[in-house]
């Protein structure tokens, strides 16, 4: 029987069952991806392009076609969640 | 922004959004599948899968002047953002002149930094001023 997904901010989501995929082993195991994020105040936000919806159109932003402007950037978990 | 697809954010917008918004969001709902723009900017929980509530104010020479990053459950205050926002115009506008004490709101009293403030502060300002 399936169990039921309580409810909750995070977007639920799955993943592999049972045995690891004997193939990843093989992976050679360099160096922890480290990603380093390059956030400071003070410092340029780092640019980026993303898809997106605004009244009705499908469009692509590009932070830096902004500057000259005020920009809030705001992330969240989740479309249809609360808060 | 979110992980969802721009699809997901039209149907947010149409059925519940536009509920809340007379005409819906006005501003871009950006897509960041993978979670590869939050992942920069600090705010992409790999393990969740999702992005946390982070909240970049960003200004027109592209600078972060301030940023709050919340985990999934608690939500924002939007008005304490758009008073930072207006702190930061105003000291923008003063080419730096002019700095703005806790709990500044446009209107109240503005600091200018200077030898001569130097522990003069408490003459200016008070508590009281942080919260009024």
């Amino acid at each position: 029987m399936s169990e039921e997904i309580p409810a909750g901010c995070a977007r639920p989501t799955g993943g592999p069952v049972g045995e690891p995929d004997p193939r990843e082993k093989q992976e050679p195991s360099a160096a922890p991806k480290e990603v380093k994020t390059m956030i400071e105040v003070g410092k340029k936000a780092p640019d980026f392009t993303a898809p997106a919806y605004q009244k009705g159109k499908l469009t692509n932003f590009k932070l830096s076609d902004h500057l000259g402007k005020w920009v809030l950037l705001c992330f969240y978990p989740g479309d249809f969640t609360f808060v | 922004m979110s992980v969802d697809s721009i699809f997901v954010h039209k149907m947010w917008n149409d059925h519940e959004l536009s509920k809340m918004v007379p005409g819906g969001v006005p501003f871009p709902m950006l897509s960041d599948g993978g979670g590869k723009v939050g992942t920069i900017y600090g705010v992409y929980s790999a393990e969740a899968g999702v992005e946390n509530r982070g909240r970049f104010i960003i200004d027109p020479d592209g600078v972060i002047q301030g940023y709050e990053v919340l985990t999934p459950p608690v939500g924002r205050n939007v008005s304490e953002t758009i008073r930072q926002v207006q702190a930061f115009q105003h000291v923008r506008n003063s080419k730096g002149a002019e700095a703005t004490p806790s709990g500044w709101k446009p209107g109240k009293l503005t600091l200018k930094p200077g030898p001569d403030l130097v522990g003069k502060v408490w003459e200016v300002w008070k508590t009281s001023m942080e919260s009024d």
